[in-house]
């Protein structure tokens, strides 16, 4: 009942407030599900960001937040008020230059302390302290944000040539593991070709790095802060539509959410729904009309991580519900759809009662007027279902 | 506002005095403005530049070039006396030591590819100087980034001849554990990050680590990044010549200017005055050009470069020029694209390696046969050395699944158990016994 007012209340704010701005493109294509009403703050996700990066800059003071227009707070106010708070050579505006930033944040924290182990023992104690935090794990060194995921493709040879195989080519004499892109991703109602894409598979296919897209504010800080203190570098795609759509109670205290892992948010057992990011919003929905309309209980997993991703979880409720739909915003081909498919089939082959069907964006570039004709809908999405229970 | 507008009126005054002052100072300056200079300085954000009434094209003409710095000329004989370094003997025949070694190695190692004992190799013929030079004017503490073809700075700092010839073979006792291709050292002792191929990539990182340095209390560490002529043409070079100025980062950008990108001249590469010519009036970075066939000049020029930075906490842009005697790599022959007695010239009178040995004849440190001795002796080591790290067994192949990430994930401890499945069920098609178990 609460979930349900609090979704009422969102849409309608959002409704009130979009309408203020975008009368034109006002309607929203996913309906927000809060994850739970907790009895933290309530933030939206940008909120929930900039919580998150308050408590990663202030727990290690090594820790470097950067990128374009970061300084005065973001084009998404995620990083509003952070420079004040911590300085303007912790949180700074670099040059406009994807590569750069990327090149720029490769420099890590092995490094730095490498360079300190030469010199005399006082200076070591003082950056021992420097970087001391609590856990043993290797902490945070440097944060930075890409723009829009669109504009990433310059930072490709950085991330993909030289982050990812930092650690491996050397040997392990070296790593950038303390970096963490964030990256505002996905479809947002009017972002056309280059204020929409959804380039994660791009990533999934590197080796090295990690990948994450979370569904909301409490997913976001929790994936956030785990990335931040991840040993191997990490991108958090960020579906930027809802930074301020998707408002829930999040804990005010640090906390990390498990990398790696897939949230079952809704049991079923006929149908596995798969989606992440903002989709998942749209299957939830999904799931709830099929079950109201033809009786069919659908399982919806938030696949969460790209990159490793949950193998256990998935092949689970592949092989209890025998039937999957896998649904992203991304092209279909060579989509992270694709691999997702060919695993379960590989795992799954006896369990499965109707072939794997993906539903997502079309082959074509993200569409400016045509966008309510390119998302994988909810209207697609159950048409899905109807078509996989029926085969 | 009121504030804000009184403050933008109380700079624009400020500039326009000092404008003033400049105008009456500089005699060409004054020639380009009109009589009334004051008035006419403009108030844009993005510039701060008089208003000239007449159209004029700024011509690169119009600049001289950057001059070359050198010290000692052709014939080893300093030029001007209170530019001599005044190194003592040990340093100098240090410094001529470590380029022989380095000379000697790579002409054996070289042979060796040829050979085909070794999968690859890139020789430092006619730079040694440049990295010499510069590695003596640092301290160990400052942190490397390089291309490639910086093999002198590992030896000035202590890489062995062992340690060289083991990543070259990638046996068990390389650093890199067999992971990259030879020439792509790395030494987190040493401080030296380890070599990969994309060109340019290390430069934006570099800067990136000095400004990490820069923050920390009391720091007396530089950045130092080399990179040659032709990786200057890439977006990253842009990107780190930029974020340096802007960010401000103690950090020392080097370029080898060779005058060869593989085939391709530095006439193709660039119009404009060399790699230094973009320093100041580009990017807005203290610039220095020196001869990097002088070991002295290059080291003089870094001992400055390098008190530059940590005081200023400002970026150097660092043009060393010489000239790639050697082929680019193994895979190329390069008199395919310039004549063989260019390549003479730079072998001879214009090397390196000559030109400290005229200067060490002239006071007196240079003996022939300690020399030939000294050579005899590396060419046995490395020899010997190439002879026990073939004979060196590879990591265990296991290895290669690790370090992709800090943790082994499950779907990578899948695919290395799938692959022990089907090694143990076909032996004899893999090349096991040159492998550790």
């Amino acid at each position: 009942m609460n979930i349900v007012s609090a979704q009422l209340g969102n849409s309608l704010y959002n409704c009130v407030r979009s309408n203020l701005i975008w009368p034109l493109w006002t309607r929203s294509h996913f309906t927000y599900y809060p994850t739970s009403l907790g009895t933290g703050k309530r933030m939206n996700m940008f909120n929930a960001i900039n919580n998150a990066m308050d408590l990663a800059l202030d727990e290690d003071k090594s820790a470097l937040l950067f990128g374009e227009d970061v300084g005065f707070g973001g084009v998404f106010r995620c990083s509003v008020n952070l420079r004040d708070k911590y300085g303007s050579q912790r949180v700074f505006n670099t040059p406009l230059c994807e590569q750069g930033i990327a090149g720029y944040v490769i420099s890590n924290r092995k490094l730095y302390e490498m360079c300190t182990n030469i010199n005399n023992q006082a200076e070591i104690a003082v950056c021992i302290q420097h970087f001391a935090i609590g856990v043993a794990n290797t902490g945070a060194t440097a944060i930075a944000e890409i723009q829009f995921a669109d504009y990433i493709f310059p930072s490709f040879d950085q991330i993909v040539n030289e982050a990812a195989k930092y650690r491996y080519r050397s040997g392990g004499l070296f790593d950038c593991g303390s970096l963490t892109f964030r990256v505002p991703c996905g479809a947002v109602g009017h972002g056309a070709l280059y204020h929409s894409q959804s380039p994660e598979a791009y990533f999934a296919h590197t080796p090295g790095l990690r990948v994450v897209i979370p569904r909301g504010p409490i997913k976001a800080k929790g994936l956030i802060l785990a990335c931040i203190r991840d040993p191997n570098p990490c991108i958090v795609f960020e579906p930027k539509t809802l930074y301020r759509a998707a408002v829930e109670e999040v804990p005010t205290e640090y906390y990390t959410s498990q990398l790696g892992k897939a949230d079952i948010l809704r049991h079923g057992k006929d149908v596995t729904l798969i989606g992440w990011g903002t989709q998942v919003h749209v299957l939830l929905e999904v799931a709830e009309t099929a079950k109201s309309k033809f009786n069919i209980d659908c399982e919806v997993i938030d696949l969460v991580s790209i990159l490793p991703w949950d193998t256990i979880a998935i092949c689970a409720s592949a092989k209890k519900t025998g039937r999957v739909i896998i649904a992203h915003e991304a092209p279909l081909t060579q989509g992270f759809g694709s691999e997702l498919a060919s695993y379960i089939q590989e795992k799954c082959f006896l369990h499965l009662e109707a072939p794997v069907k993906r539903v997502a964006g079309w082959d074509t570039p993200f569409p400016h007027v045509f966008e309510p004709f390119y998302m994988p809908d909810k209207h697609r999405c159950l048409s899905a279902i109807n078509d996989i229970v029926n085969f | 506002m009121s504030f804000l507008r009184k403050s933008v009126n109380l700079m624009g005054s400020v500039a326009r005095r000092q404008q003033h002052l400049k105008v009456i100072g500089g005699a060409t300056a004054a020639r380009d403005f009109s009589s009334k200079p004051s008035d006419d300085y403009a108030n844009f954000p993005g510039a701060k530049a008089p208003f000239v009434s007449k159209l004029n094209l700024i011509q690169p003409e119009d600049y001289a070039p950057i001059p070359i710095y050198r010290v000692m000329d052709q014939d080893g004989y300093i030029a001007d006396e209170s530019q001599d370094p005044q190194l003592g003997r040990e340093v100098v025949e240090k410094m001529f030591r470590d380029m022989v070694l380095l000379n000697t190695m790579d002409k054996i190692l070289y042979e060796s590819q040829r050979q085909g004992r070794i999968s690859f190799y890139m020789t430092n013929f006619g730079e040694e100087a440049s990295h010499i030079g510069s590695a003596a004017a640092l301290e160990m503490r400052d942190l490397i980034y390089g291309q490639y073809r910086e093999a002198g700075v590992l030896v000035w700092r202590g890489f062995r001849i062992d340690q060289f010839i083991d990543q070259c073979y990638g046996n068990t006792d390389d650093l890199g554990r067999g992971k990259q291709m030879p020439v792509h050292y790395g030494s987190r002792e040493l401080n030296f990050v380890t070599i990969s191929s994309p060109l340019s990539t290390q430069m934006p990182q570099a800067v990136g680590a000095a400004y990490a340095m820069k923050l920390r209390p009391d720091n007396d560490a530089c950045v130092v990044c080399y990179f040659g002529e032709g990786a200057a043409s890439e977006g990253d070079a842009h990107a780190a010549f930029n974020f340096a100025a802007t960010l401000g980062c103690p950090t020392i950008l080097f370029c080898r200017n060779n005058g060869f990108a593989i085939s391709t001249p530095s006439h193709e590469q660039y119009k404009g005055d060399g790699i230094a010519g973009r320093g100041p009036m580009g990017y807005g970075i203290t610039t220095i050009r020196v001869d990097g066939t002088d070991v002295f000049a290059v080291y003089n020029a870094m001992k400055a470069a390098r008190e530059y930075v940590l005081k200023e906490n400002k970026p150097v842009v660092f043009e060393a020029l010489a000239y790639r005697v050697g082929h680019h790599s193994t895979s190329d022959d390069s008199t395919a694209y310039r004549p063989a007695e260019e390549i003479e010239i730079w072998n001879s009178v214009e090397h390196p390696i000559s030109k400290l040995k005229r200067y060490m004849v002239h006071k007196g440190w240079f003996d022939e046969t300690v020399e030939n001795e000294y050579v005899k002796d590396i060419r046995k080591k490395v020899l010997k050395q190439i002879a026990v790290s073939e004979k060196k067994l590879k990591p265990n192949w296991r290895e290669m699944f690790e370090g992709v990430y800090a943790e082994m994930p499950d779907h990578l401890i899948e695919q290395r158990s799938e692959l022990e499945k089907h090694i143990e069920a076909h032996k004899e098609h893999y090349p096991l016994k040159n492998f550790e178990k």
